[in-house]
């Protein structure tokens, strides 16, 4: 059981290198609290600075997080949030993003917490230093529909039934393959877009519940790139595009290098 | 060229999902006396896909969400 406390939490957005600079661009926190930095503070790790806003745990707390990350409005709003401080601070220097929701009871424990981590924190730091994360998503390209009359519509009425059935396997069929032909195609358009980045990491395909989207997706990759090479980069995706019929890509980004946190990404 | 290629290839506007998958599934994860870290991402997952399919929102896909390559 918990002692009631009127102290705040603390939600940590992202780790900074003091050595960027530490004038924190104006940008409000998740539910529109104050953004400040937190440095960590211990003898040998002079530079690494958590930034940090205070958090309500009556609406941050692990309960009541659990029950919020169910409601989609508020997860879309708070995820709003916690981007914005995240690319906000971006435009100092090096920044290593938290996960959504990392809330610490205390700015005591979570400086125990962070400086315990400090030298993955510092590598990581160092794999993302002059680089940015690029999103490549892949759909199957809408299938070219035959002409209605490439199925002959059988006159007899015993054939109407069947004459339906074959055109709704052979749509199905059609379907498959386009989505055989795609995902082929996602392949090797994933390797070759492997070639230009100094990383790169394929997130499961997004719900079309969530994205909305009617085609099948077919990759969800993201890659981190040297900032010098993001021209080449993008020229590289629309080059696949138009060489590739079957598959259609798009191009997100630039982004905090969420996808690239983690030390075998 | 690369203006070529920008202009055929727009990087879009922030999607929702698309920064849902690196706010959930990416991000600097630490253990210690943290209150909740999202660490198990299906468990978020599994809850929006409870909601969605609540919401009704499925209905309408029913035929393609049938579809055997699923």
């Amino acid at each position: 059981m918990m002692t009631v406390t009127d102290s705040p939490g603390i939600w940590v957005y992202a780790i900074v290198d003091a050595g960027d600079g530490l004038t924190l661009p104006k940008v409000a926190g998740v539910a529109g609290a104050e953004v400040r930095t937190a440095p960590l503070g211990s003898v040998t790790s002079a530079g690494l600075t958590a930034v940090v806003s205070d958090a309500d745990l009556a609406e941050f707390g692990e309960d009541a997080l659990r029950a919020h990350l169910e409601d989609l409005d508020w997860l879309a709003a708070v995820a709003q949030e916690h981007h914005g401080v995240i690319e906000a601070v971006a435009q100092l220097g090096t920044v290593l993003p938290m996960r959504l929701a990392t809330v610490y009871a205390s700015e005591a424990s979570m400086r125990a917490a962070l400086t315990g981590s400090e030298p993955g924190l510092r590598a990581a730091m160092g794999r993302l230093r002059s680089r940015t994360e690029w999103g490549v998503k892949g759909y199957v390209a809408q299938p070219k529909v035959p002409a209605g009359g490439t199925v002959p519509e059988d006159s007899a009425d015993a054939g109407a039934g069947m004459a339906y059935l074959r055109r709704r396997r052979d749509a199905l069929s059609a379907q498959r393959e386009s989505w055989r032909g795609a995902s082929d195609g996602a392949q090797a358009a994933h390797a070759e877009l492997a070639r230009h980045c100094a990383a790169s990491r394929l997130h499961p395909p997004q719900s079309p519940q969530l994205s909305g989207r009617k085609e099948a997706m077919v990759l969800n990759g993201a890659y981190l790139l040297d900032n010098d090479r993001a021209a080449e980069f993008s020229a590289a995706v629309a080059a696949l595009n138009d060489s590739d019929p079957r598959l259609r890509l798009e191009l997100t980004g630039p982004w905090p290098p969420y996808s690239f946190t983690a030390a075998d990404a | 060229m690369a203006s070529v290629s920008t202009d055929r290839l727009p990087a879009q506007r922030l999607a929702l999902v698309d920064l849902l998958d690196r706010v959930l599934a990416g991000g600097v994860v630490i253990t210690g006396e943290i209150t909740l870290s999202v660490a198990d991402v299906d468990l978020v997952t599994i809850s929006l896909r409870a909601l969605l399919a609540s919401s009704g929102a499925l209905a309408g896909d029913a035929g393609r969400a049938g579809d055997p390559y699923g």
